[in-house]
Order: structure tokens, then C-alpha cells, then sequence
């Protein structure tokens, strides 16, 4: 099945694997991706350091329900009988190390897995990573910050293939009441300096962020805590709730 | 920048421009005339150097090889050798302009160290601390508190000191401006494992000065406990290029190595990345870093300094590891014998120095490096000896 990406602006929607197990991840991904055009899947993690308390506890959930990292990939294979939307995999560097960067990147590929992010690997130490991603056609996403420089902003934007993840504020991941001033200026100088799509995240929660963000100049915008938080309140049953959740926040690309 | 393929900067994007202005800081600071006198005046003055290097006749003796010497860290202000990098980094802070010191701890000693530096130089000081250890170390808990330190308990993952830094990381990348993150050993990502090196080496320095007088010769052995690594590397580093002088460095191997119940990241572990550095970590075939257990709190860490891991992929020094049990008997013996109650840590140390000496002949020498003093270890001393 090709994946392609739809055209911008794009909703893109997160959750963890394997929260609260491998199977409802699956049927989770689901409800998602009728409403988002990319959907991010975080590897769980020992240690999230990125992240605030409630993706923090969908990797403890997932890692208790005895996720492997094998289960990720396959999350994503059976996803792959379903649709062709792309599916990019948030992780920290650990797991990817461990399994040999080449492997885990091929393993990945093989999946169906579209693109990468790997949170705690910056530029300077990503050559092996880049090399694998380049060979197993793999698209690489990097993260640029409110503090990073332009010319920094630029290097960032040549090594993402598929898009340039803007951190909208200085924090850790989770769900904020207003976006903070830094997302804004951000995204003004991000469009200036990068040629590639650019998507904001950290601290998404409501149609009317996602909105704004959108009309501040965004290619994208990438919800995560905010769902996450639904499973983390109605757990095996949490379908309903996503499903009028994420299609709230559609609402919020109104001019497509 | 890199201790071969280990160290780096293994950090989310926000924490680079934080790094490089550290960085710079550090360097600039480093070549300062003022900042070395002031550094070096409170260290005499405050935390009490140099310490001694004494001659454990009666240690010796029991062991009947080579000769020990202990360097006493344990004299201190604050009872450890953590005081020498925590003074440094306020320091730094202070000429940095920040006014906010945040810190990571286990068992408490470099909480403890950190609040002291904190009050010393008027900075707001935050300890995260795992849950867990607030339990098990309540009486270091009670003295940052009384030197005006705010320990804020950890919940998230096993409520431990590699927890507490993932949290201390957190609230670093949002405060970065005003705070300094104040690492407590030789581990995190460029420039920490190099600077804490540096502010622990005065250890290594006034040792060789102190042997040569003594001994008028460098030492055959230098013994130190190893978790992160500070005060191995603060003893090691000024021998580095003294090639006749061996480092061995000591893990804890808690319940023993095959339990799986240990924290002998670089006698057990993988090559890994976590907390900012490619290292040697505890991790199963996934990545998952795994919980550490060792009797002595400051050890309980499943990863080790970059240095160290380049240390031993050199071959430059060994690394062995001691069992809880090894450690508390050596804690014993060093208090009977010598009339000096270690710490847990350094017990570690100190009982594979007892086993070396023993192969060794009585002309060589051996330094251990008593880092840390045993008054807080007393609870868990009690309890395990009932």
C-alpha cells in the first residue's frame, strides 16, 4: 500500500503503543485516522524526559501491559491492512541503539512505518541515523525549539524529510489552556527559514489551538497528551470519547 | 567534546543553546584568575582542604600486602567529596548570572551538597529526589530542608536517582534562563561528565602531592567506588598519563551480578544512551532501562560516566564490582581497625582494596579514596547487622 500525505494543513494525532495494550492501540489508531491526516506513534520508553505526567504514564501503562518494541512495528503492519495514512514513530534514541540503528530502522520500514523522531538525538549525533533512514527510505522528522537559531533552524530543515516538528513552548509534552506567544513567533520565523512542511506540537488540546495555529501559518498541528489523557481516564473504552474528541479538533482546519 | 565514541550531547533541541552557553561559561570561567581564587578559597576556607592522605597502618596490616593509604574525602564539609563540584557549579551559576540552582539526588549527599552551595551563595534551590529514596534517606531529606532547599518527591517511573534526573531535566528545559542545572557526578551530556571531572580532580592533585611527600613515588593502585563516577574520575584524572599507576574502579554487584538485583553498569551493561551521554547502561535487549538495587544509595544508578566507559574500552582501568554483603564487612572492619566509619560507597572501595593488597607485596602502594563518611548510612547498617 503507497502512503502519501495529504495536502497541508494536516491534523496529526498521537498516542502511545501499546496504551493501553497492542490490540486497542490498533483499534485506536483507527478512530484517529479518520479524522487526522498523520498519525504519530510514541515507542514507550523507560525514561520519557521529553515528556510531562500523562504520556509519561501512557509509557508505564504500555510497558506494564508488556509492550516490545517488536509489538510496535506490528501495531503498525496490521494498521497498514487498513490505511495508507502516513504513520510516523516518535521515540527516544535507547530502543533504536539497542537494536542496532540500521535494523531498527529497516525493521520499521519493512512495517509500514512512514517517517521518524527521534526526541534526544540532535543533529550532531544523527549521521549513522540518517545513513540507515536514507537506505531503508525512511522520512526523518527533527525538532526545533522557541531558543534554537536560524541557522541551526535551517541545518534542522535539511535534514527532515518529511516535515520540521516545532516545540511550541519550554516544557515537556502535555495539555496547556493557551498556546504560549513563543508558538507564534516560532512558526513566523520557521516559515521563513524552512522549506519543508512545518507541524507544532507540545501543549495542542482544543479545535480553537489547533485553529490558530493554523492561521498563525502552520502546515500542521500535532495533538498527543490531549488524547492520551482520554485513555488514561476511560482506558479500554475510550473509543467513543476519542472519537468525538478528534473530530472536535478537525473542525479547526476549517478552511479544508 | 567526546571520550571516544562516548559522551555527546544526546538531548531534545531545546537543551542545546542551554549546553553551548554552559559551555562557554565553563571554558571562560575555567581560565579566570578570579574564578580559580575564589573557588580555591572557599575549598580551603568552607569545605575544608585538602583533606588528608593517611596511612591505614592497622588496615595494612589485616590485609598484609601492599601498603594502604586513604585519601579522606570523608573529612569534608558535608561528610563527602560532592561538595567539591557543587561549590564549583554555584559558582559557575552565580558568574552565570542565574538564581536558581536545581539538583538530582539519591541518597541525598549531593542534595545535601548542592542545598549547602545553594545557602553559601544566596541561590534558590530545588532537589528532586525519588519518592523511594525520600523514604529510605529521611534524615538528608530533613538537612537540605533545614539549609533551605525544597526537595520535591518523584513519582514517575521507579522513584529513584535516575528518575530524578530525568525530572530535573524537565524542569531544566523549561527554566533554562534563570536556572542552572547542577549535575551531581560525571555523567549527563557535554560539558558535565568533563567539568564535574574537573572540580573532583583537586582530589587526584593534592594526592599526588601528598604521596610524593610521604613515599617520595606515585602510587602502584588507585581503588575508588564508581556509580556515576565523580570521585573515581576526581581521583584517577591527574594520573591519567602516569602509566605505571593502575585505576580500578569498584561497582556495586548488590546482591551479586547474576541475581540480576545490582548496579555494575560497566561489569554488566550495555553501550546505551540515556540522560544525555552514550554510555554503559542496565538495559534488557529492547532499550528498557532497567531498576538498579545496591545497599549503598550513591551507587544505585544503571548507568556510569562516559569517561569511564572509555576507561575501560582502552583498558586503561579495570572495573570489578563488590556485593552488598563484601561492602557492609569492609564498613565494619574499616570502623574497628581504623576507627573511621565509612560510607557505604566507599566500603566498596574499600573492600576490594583489601582483597588487592593481599596479591600485592608490601613494598607497592594503594590509595583508596574514601570519598564519603558513614553517619548517614547508620539506619541501614543497623538493620541489616540485627
Amino acid at each position: 500500500m503507497t502512503v502519501t500525505y495529504p495536502e497541508t494543513p494536516w491534523l496529526v494525532t498521537f498516542l502511545t503503543a501499546g496504551d493501553p495494550n497492542p490490540k486497542l492501540t490498533l483499534e485506536y489508531m483507527l478512530i484517529l485516522e479518520k479524522y487526522s491526516d498523520i498519525i504519530e506513534l510514541g515507542v514507550p520508553f523507560s525514561d520519557p524526559m521529553a515528556d510531562g505526567p500523562t504520556i509519561q504514564k501512557a509509557n508505564v501503562r504500555s510497558l506494564k501491559a508488556g509492550t516490545k518494541i517488536r509489538d510496535v512495528f506490528n501495531i503498525v503492519k496490521e494498521f497498514r491492512e487498513h490505511s495508507k495514512k502516513p504513520v510516523i514513530l516518535m521515540t527516544y534514541y535507547n530502543p533504536v541503539y539497542a537494536r542496532g540503528i540500521e535494523n531498527f530502522v529497516r525493521e520499521a520500514s519493512e512495517c509500514g512505518i512512514t517517517g521518524m523522531i527521534v526526541v534526544d538525538l540532535p543533529l550532531e549525533e544523527s549521521e549513522e541515523y540518517l545513513k540507515a533512514c536514507e537506505k531503508a527510505g525512511m522520512d526523518t522528522v527533527f525538532l526545533a525549539a522557541p531558543n534554537t537559531p536560524d541557522d541551526r533552524l535551517r541545518m534542522i530543515d535539511e535534514a527532515s524529510s518529511a516535515f520540521v516538528y516545532l516545540v511550541s513552548l519550554f516544557g515537556t509534552t502535555g495539555a496547556r489552556d493557551n498556546i504560549p506567544d513563543t508558538a507564534f513567533k516560532l512558526i513566523g520565523k520557521a516559515k521563513k527559514v524552512c522549506r519543508k512542511p512545518v507541524c507544532v506540537g507540545f501543549g495542542v488540546s482544543k479545535k480553537e489551538h489547533v485553529k490558530s495555529l493554523v492561521d498563525a501559518g502552520a502546515d500542521g498541528v500535532v495533538v498527543g497528551s490531549a488524547i492520551v489523557k482520554l485513555i488514561e481516564e476511560f482506558g479500554n473504552d475510550a473509543h467513543q470519547r476519542i472519537d468525538s474528541f478528534v473530530s472536535e479538533l478537525r473542525k479547526g482546519l476549517s478552511n479544508k | 567534546m567526546k571520550f571516544g565514541e562516548f559522551g555527546g550531547q544526546f538531548v531534545p533541541e531545546v537543551l542545546i543553546p542551554p549546553l553551548r552557553e554552559l559551555e562557554r561559561a565553563y571554558k571562560s570561567m575555567k581560565e579566570d584568575e578570579n574564578f580559580r581564587k575564589e573557588l580555591d578559597y572557599y575549598m580551603r576556607v568552607y569545605a575544608g582542604r585538602p583533606t588528608p592522605l593517611y596511612f591505614a597502618k592497622n588496615l595494612t596490616e589485616y590485609a598484609g600486602g601492599a601498603k594502604i593509604y586513604l585519601k579522606r574525602e570523608d573529612l569534608l564539609h558535608s561528610g563527602a567529596h560532592k561538595i567539591n563540584n557543587t561549590i564549583g557549579q554555584a559558582l559557575l551559576a552565580k558568574f552565570m548570572n542565574k538564581e536558581r540552582l536545581i539538583a538530582e539526588t539519591g541518597a541525598g549527599q549531593h542534595g545535601v551538597a548542592t542545598a549547602i552551595a545553594g545557602a553559601l551563595f544566596g541561590l534558590k534551590t530545588e532537589i528532586y529526589m525519588g519518592s523511594e529514596d525520600v523514604e529510605r534517606q529521611k534524615p538528608n531529606v530533613f538537612r537540605m530542608k533545614l539549609l533551605g532547599a525544597e526537595v520535591i518527591p518523584v513519582e514517575s517511573g521507579s522513584r529513584t536517582l535516575k528518575d530524578a534526573i530525568n525530572e530535573a531535566l524537565r524542569d531544566w528545559v523549561a527554566t533554562f534562563e534563570y536556572t542552572h542545572y547542577l549535575i551531581g557526578s560525571v555523567v549527563g551530556p557535554h560539558p558535565y561528565p568533563e567539568m564535574v571531572r574537573d572540580f573532583q580532580s583537586v582530589i587526584g592533585k593534592e594526592t599526588k602531592i601528598q604521596i610524593m611527600e610521604v613515599e617520595e613515588r606515585l602510587p602502584d593502585c588507585l581503588v575508588a567506588c564508581v556509580g556515576g563516577g565523580s570521585n573515581a574520575m576526581g581521583l584517577f584524572y591527574p594520573f591519567l598519563n602516569n602509566k605505571s599507576v593502575k585505576f580500578v574502579g569498584v561497582e556495586a554487584a548488590g546482591r551479586g551480578i547474576e541475581t540480576g538485583k545490582h548496579s555494575a553498569s560497566l561489569c554488566a551493561g550495555k553501550k546505551g544512551v540515556l540522560h544525555g551521554m552514550l554510555s554503559y547502561f542496565l538495559q534488557d535487549e529492547d532499550g528498557q532501562i532497567l531498576t538498579t538495587h545496591s545497599v549503598a544509595a550513591g551507587l544505585d544508578y544503571p548507568g556510569v560516566g562516559p569517561e569511564h566507559a572509555w576507561m575501560m574500552e582502552t583498558g586503561r582501568a579495570e572495573y570489578v564490582a563488590v556485593t552488598d554483603e563484601e561492602a557492609l564487612k569492609a564498613f565494619s572492619i574499616l570502623s574497628k581497625l581504623e576507627g573511621i566509619i565509612p560510607a557505604l560507597e566507599s566500603a566498596h572501595a574499600v573492600s576490594y582494596a583489601i582483597k588487592l593488597a593481599k596479591e600485592m607485596s608490601r613494598d607497592e602502594i594503594i590509595v583508596v579514596n574514601l570519598s564519603g563518611r558513614g553517619d548517614k548510612d547508620l539506619e541501614i547498617v543497623m538493620k541489616l547487622l540485627s
